[in-house]
């Protein structure tokens, strides 16, 4: 099963469009999308608007492989659950976020070997393609360990007011 | 009640801000822990836990974030946390701004995805928090936020 999720900020037409006509051309059913308040409803695969916290851990957990929006909070989790995860940021130039700090999550989530990125449709469609091939490229702990989270402890138990 | 335990309220938006307030959770080990959100769906998260619900609002919705900000000050009169953190957005920018002004202990860390510059909510809530994270080294400043890793 392949999950595309856009997250649950604004829709995500332009990625939706691509992974559904993808998916016509290709002839395949094994595809679920999640697609915003308002998004574009894809023709040849299945979709809803919304997911709860629940629905979206269970559709996290049937899937082989994540495509979605350059969302840390899908990133976090695809990492965690050892998911291959392929992302294509949001542009705030098109109006799909406020501002573009999805391109920076993306650029620097792929240097640190994290995610696979389509930068834009075309680089989408191509590897779309390679999706099957797609190996999960690191796992992280549940929790968030090592320094930062000392430091967090070491100001929470020093502050008594 | 313990009176060395310290009260700590855990507050963000949702999406990753939850996310990875929720990979937060070794550092509140031994605090009296409240976490509060947006949605009450992700209460199942941390089932156990006290979980609070506020108002969500982003910085293009006037109306939305006035019931946010009253949402939030009103949470922290409730719940007199001793320590306020937040991972973001706009919520967790009025959760600091207000804990700092009832005197409670602030920490702004602030969003990984923030990788190249950080965000409007960031620049002015961590700028009045007294711990301010960021999860990217090379965004640490003298003046600005310090580094110590990331919730990865």
């Amino acid at each position: 099963m392949i999950f595309v999720t856009v997250g649950t900020d604004q829709p995500f037409d332009r990625m939706v469009k691509v992974v559904d006509s993808w998916a016509a051309e290709r002839g395949r059913t094994d595809l679920f999308v999640q697609i915003g308040e308002g998004g574009w409803e894809p023709t040849s695969i299945p979709f809803t608007r919304f997911l709860t916290p629940v629905e979206f851990k269970e559709r996290f957990a049937a899937a082989r492989v994540i495509v979605s929006h350059a969302g840390m909070g899908t990133i976090l989790t695809a990492l965690h659950h050892g998911k291959p995860i392929l992302v294509m940021p949001k542009k705030a130039s098109l109006g799909e976020h406020r501002n573009e700090h999805q391109l920076a999550t993306a650029r620097h989530m792929m240097s640190l070997g994290h995610v696979s990125v389509a930068f834009d449709e075309a680089e989408l469609r191509e590897k779309l393609d390679g999706l099957d091939k797609m190996l999960p490229t690191s796992t992280i702990l549940p929790v968030a360990a090592g320094p930062l989270v000392a430091e967090i402890r070491r100001f929470v138990f020093s502050n008594p007011r | 009640m313990n009176q060395h335990r310290p009260k700590v309220l855990a507050i963000s938006s949702g999406g990753g801000h939850w996310v990875q307030l929720l990979r937060l959770r070794p550092a509140f080990d031994g605090t009296n822990l409240v976490f509060a959100t947006v949605h009450a769906g992700y209460g199942a998260d941390v089932e156990g836990c006290e979980f609070r619900l506020i108002h969500d609002a982003n910085r293009d919705q006037k109306l939305a974030l006035v019931k946010s900000a009253w949402s939030i000050l009103f949470l922290l009169l409730i719940e007199r946390p001793d320590i306020v953190i937040s991972t973001g957005a706009a919520p967790g920018y009025f959760a600091v701004r207000f804990g700092k002004l009832l005197r409670m202990k602030t920490i702004w860390v602030d969003s990984v995805a923030n990788a190249e510059e950080l965000s409007m909510s960031g620049r002015k809530a961590g700028s009045c928090a007294d711990l301010w994270l960021t999860q990217w080294s090379h965004l640490a400043a003298e003046t600005g936020p310090k580094y110590f890793g990331n919730v990865l």
